[in-house]
């Protein structure tokens, strides 16, 4: 019985996959060309700017990609759960107004801290129950909390900019602005939790079914996965990553106004878009996430230090974005 | 003794009546064929017997006890699973992944309870092996055949040695040769002693696989026949309502 020449072996099968080599796998991989396309403006910046390769440019580049890169890695989950969060803008404003009204009253940093992110992960619970549990879409709900959070923040603020945080201001202001071995703190943060969440969504259960729920929720549900508490802690997981988001944002400016973070959603989405998150569902990494906020901000200081006018910024994000993901449609259609 | 026994059950919906008075017997490693017309009552006797609804009038009974199932969570435990229509799979998910959703395999990893991959591949490939299917476990869904897609979602049912498998229209919409690559796989179900239901409208099919056939018209069970002692135009005439109805000896 052994003569069948298609007979595998248990172990080969298991080896097998139909991506053959890793160079071909890496290949395929958006997230890839995306890091490539990255590099060569990095590349090309340094040789025709004096400006770009400083210090100072690449501190502030690093920094200011942080913010978007943290927001990302929380829009790339509840992307890859099928769903979509556009109120993280306001989650930004409403946890930072939240730390800086509690820090001006002379509460300590932790607990102001803790303060904003409660606020922001109470927006996620009520983005995550009313659309899992009665139903609406999550356009809609976030859609309506990108309102409503943005002006609970007016509301708590009364429109007032803040800039005395009271016994604690020099911790705020070292959190946001300082550095760590030369490193921006955002950035430290932003490795953190792109650690962190890799690791969920590779090697746990909850990551899993995430990614199951983004591919086919009826399946998701038929097979007995606990579809409802799982996209609640997506859109928390989501909320949770603008507060911080918020709070590393008023440190770093040293002041509270309440424009923070408006339209700060489209930023956000756009990098998790282009790093590769499928808005239909079920695919997304963190990796894509942290290397399309990169290629945004990037882009941004080009256009800045080549002296084309701020006015094209959006021309060129909105270029990439179409391009990103044509390129991938080209692909499948091969 | 019967491996699956219903015995009078009846469903209602307010005042529609989608089941009355079905009592059916299922032996060890037979494979039932349920036949009839959309509206039936087909897809609402699977869903009593998985445990999706809960029957108005009636009793189920497993090799001879009683079971009420309150949930599909209840009948899996029992010992009975489903081959949804749809198959039930994540696209964007491999092999392994879509035989072991919502049942991941996990292993600790210091204080962490992280999903073991490894054991999951082992375990699904050892199964498709069974199945004498090519499936590997590594291979997303997307790039399946419908073949292989009825093999990951028949290796589902696999992994707690199930009793009772009951199958919803598994060669629709797939092509002539993934659909031998099907009956074969439901043979060997058979040949491991497991029992199937097969819902299914293609008569070629019911009849190449299947040792009896029951047909529903309306909610009421009006044939249960041996199937060397039926024939493709008597099944018609009895989804049809042709003929009024047809009862084998065989009880």
């Amino acid at each position: 019985m052994t003569g069948t020449p298609d007979s595998t072996s248990l172990e080969t099968a298991i080896a097998q996959s139909q991506h053959t080599s890793p160079l071909s796998r890496v290949m395929a991989l958006q997230v890839f060309w995306v890091f490539l396309a990255a590099v060569l403006a990095f590349i090309a910046l340094t040789l025709l700017t004096d400006t770009f390769a400083t210090e100072r440019n690449l501190f502030n580049v690093t920094r200011n990609f942080a913010f978007v890169a943290i927001m990302a890695i929380g829009m790339t989950t509840v992307i890859a759960s099928g769903g979509i969060d556009l109120s993280v803008g306001a989650s930004v404003v409403l946890s930072a107004v939240v730390i800086g009204v509690c820090m001006e009253s002379g509460l300590p940093f932790w607990l102001s801290a803790l303060a904003a992110l409660g606020a922001a992960l109470l927006v996620g619970l009520v983005n995550g129950l009313l659309i899992a549990f009665v139903g609406i879409p999550s356009f809609v709900v976030t859609l309506g909390m990108m309102s409503f959070a943005r002006s609970l923040a007016l509301v708590l603020s009364n429109n007032k900019m803040i800039y005395e945080f009271g016994p604690d201001h020099a911790v705020l202001l070292g959190l946001g602005g300082g550095r760590l071995f030369g490193i921006p703190n955002p950035v430290i943060v932003l490795l953190v939790i792109a650690a962190v969440t890799a690791v969920l969504y590779r090697w746990t259960r909850w990551g899993q079914h995430v990614f199951a729920i983004g591919g086919n929720e009826s399946a998701a549900v038929m097979t007995g996965i606990p579809v409802r508490p799982i996209k609640v802690s997506v859109y928390m997981f989501s909320a949770f990553t603008a507060g911080v988001a918020g709070i590393l944002m008023v440190g770093w400016l040293g002041s509270v106004t309440t424009n923070l973070g408006t339209s700060m959603e489209l930023a956000v989405i756009a990098a998790a878009v282009i790093g590769g998150a499928n808005l239909s569902g079920g695919e997304g990494t963190v990796a894509g996430a942290v290397i399309g906020a990169l290629l945004i901000e990037v882009i941004r200081n080009s256009l800045i230090l080549l002296g084309i006018s701020t006015f094209w910024q959006g021309a060129f994000i909105g270029f990439f974005i179409v391009l990103v993901v044509a390129f991938d449609r080209l692909k499948a259609l091969r | 003794m019967a491996r699956l026994r219903l015995t009078g059950i009846s469903k209602h919906f307010g005042a529609i009546r989608a089941l009355s008075d079905v009592s059916l017997d299922l032996m060890a490693g037979e494979v039932l064929g349920l036949m009839g017309d959309n509206g039936a009552g087909k897809s609402t006797l699977v869903k009593i017997i998985a445990g999706n609804f809960a029957p108005s009038h009636g009793t189920i009974e497993l090799d001879g006890e009683r079971c009420a199932f309150h949930r599909p969570r209840d009948a899996q435990r029992a010992g009975i699973e489903v081959v949804y229509q749809d198959l039930a799979l994540c696209d964007n998910l491999t092999a392994a992944s879509n035989v072991f959703l919502g049942r991941e395999l996990t292993r600790s990893l210091g204080p962490l309870r992280i999903v073991d991959y490894a054991a999951m591949r082992t375990r699904a490939a050892a199964i498709f092996a069974t199945l004498k299917s090519e499936t590997r476990p590594r291979d997303l869904v997307r790039r399946m055949s419908g073949g292989q897609r009825q093999a990951v979602a028949i290796a589902r049912t696999l992994l707690a040695e199930p009793k009772v498998v009951l199958m919803d229209e598994p060669t629709a919409a797939i092509s002539v040769r993934q659909v031998a690559e099907v009956l074969d796989l439901i043979r060997r179900l058979r040949d491991r002693g497991i029992s199937i239901v097969l819902i299914s409208h293609r008569m070629p099919d019911v009849f190449a696989v299947c040792d009896r056939i029951a047909v529903l018209r309306r909610g009421a069970l009006v044939a249960d026949m041996r199937t060397p002692d039926t024939s493709p135009e008597q099944v018609t005439g009895l989804i049809t309502g042709a003929i009024e109805s047809s009862f084998g000896r065989a009880a």
